[in-house]
C-alpha cells in the first residue's frame, strides 16, 4: 500500500466519522462543528486531486462563510429544547439510506473507472486554467450566477425583514 | 494513485449519510446541513472525474454548485428564521398547514 493511498484511507475515515456526528449529534452547534471538519477534509481531498484553487475556495466559500451563517442563525434562534431521540421516521430514513447507499455501491463498483489517469501537467487545476474556462467557455453560466447570488441577495433580506403594519 | 472507484464510493457513503440526515432529522438547520453535506459529496464526484478524465470542465462545475450552494443556503436561512418567527418551532413535522 503506497502513502497515497494511506493517506486517502485516513482522510475517508475521518470524513465518515465527521459526517455520522452531523446526522447523529443531537446538540445543533455540534453538528455544525461536525460539519465544518467534513469540509474541510473534503478540501484536503481537492487539494489531492489537484484541484488545489477549488479546494481554497471551498474552505473560503463553505467552511469561511457559509458556516458562520449557519452558527449565526443557531445563536440567534437559540433553539434550546434537544430534539426526540428516535422520531417517527427513524427506521424509514434508515432503510431509504442502506437501500440508496447498496444501488449506488454495486452500480459505482462495476463501472469500469480509467484506472491510469490522465497525466496532469504543470497547469491543471491552477488558478489560470480554471478562469481561463470560466471566461471562455463559462461566461453566460457564470453571468447568470452573478445575478442568481443578486437575487438571493434580495430575497434573503425580503424574508428575514421583520414585518411591519 | 488511488482508483476512481473509490472516491466513488465515499462520495456515494457521504451522499447517503446526508439522506438519512434530511429525512430522520426534526430540526430544519441540521436538514439543511445535511443538504450541503450532500451537495459537497457531489462536488466530490466532480472533482475526481475531472482529474481523471483530464478535464477542467469538472472544477468549473464545482465552481457553480458552490455559487448556487450559498444562494440556497442564505434563503433557505432566511425562510427558517422566518418560520420560527410565526410558529416558534424547528420542527418540519410541524408544518403542515397546506396538509387536508
Amino acid at each position: 500500500m503506497t502513502s497515497s493511498m494511506m493517506i486517502f484511507y485516513l482522510l475517508a475515515a475521518l470524513l465518515v466519522l465527521s459526517s455520522l456526528m452531523v446526522v447523529f449529534q443531537r446538540n445543533v452547534v455540534h453538528c455544525a462543528m461536525a460539519l465544518v471538519a467534513a469540509l474541510f477534509l473534503i478540501a484536503i481531498l481537492f487539494v489531492t486531486l489537484q484541484a488545489a484553487m477549488v479546494g481554497v475556495l471551498q474552505i473560503l466559500v463553505y467552511a469561511g462563510a457559509i458556516m458562520v451563517l449557519f452558527l449565526f442563525v443557531i445563536m440567534l434562534l437559540n433553539p434550546t429544547a434537544l430534539e426526540p431521540r428516535r422520531g417517527l421516521s427513524w427506521g424509514f430514513g434508515m432503510l431509504v439510506a442502506l437501500l440508496l447507499a447498496g444501488a449506488l455501491a454495486a452500480l459505482v463498483s462495476h463501472n469500469e473507472a480509467p484506472a491510469d489517469p490522465f497525466a496532469a501537467t504543470e497547469l491543471f487545476g491552477a488558478p489560470e486554467s480554471l478562469a481561463k474556462s470560466l471566461f471562455t467557455d463559462f461566461v453566460l453560466p457564470f453571468e447568470i450566477a452573478s445575478v442568481l447570488l443578486l437575487i438571493a441577495i434580495v430575497g434573503a433580506v425580503v424574508l428575514a425583514k421583520r414585518e411591519h403594519n | 494513485m488511488v482508483p476512481l472507484n473509490h472516491y466513488l464510493i465515499l462520495s456515494a457513503a457521504i451522499f447517503a449519510i446526508g439522506v438519512v440526515g434530511v429525512v430522520i432529522r426534526r430540526n430544519l438547520i441540521v436538514v439543511l446541513m445535511s443538504i450541503e453535506l450532500m451537495l459537497n459529496a457531489v462536488n466530490l464526484t466532480f472533482i475526481a472525474f475531472s482529474r481523471f478524465l483530464g478535464s477542467m470542465e469538472g472544477q468549473v462545475v464545482v465552481f457553480f454548485v458552490m455559487a448556487v450552494a450559498a444562494a440556497e443556503a442564505v434563503v433557505g436561512l432566511a425562510i427558517i428564521i422566518s418560520v420560527f418567527r410565526h410558529r416558534q418551532s424547528l420542527d418540519p413535522q410541524e408544518m403542515q398547514l397546506l396538509k387536508w
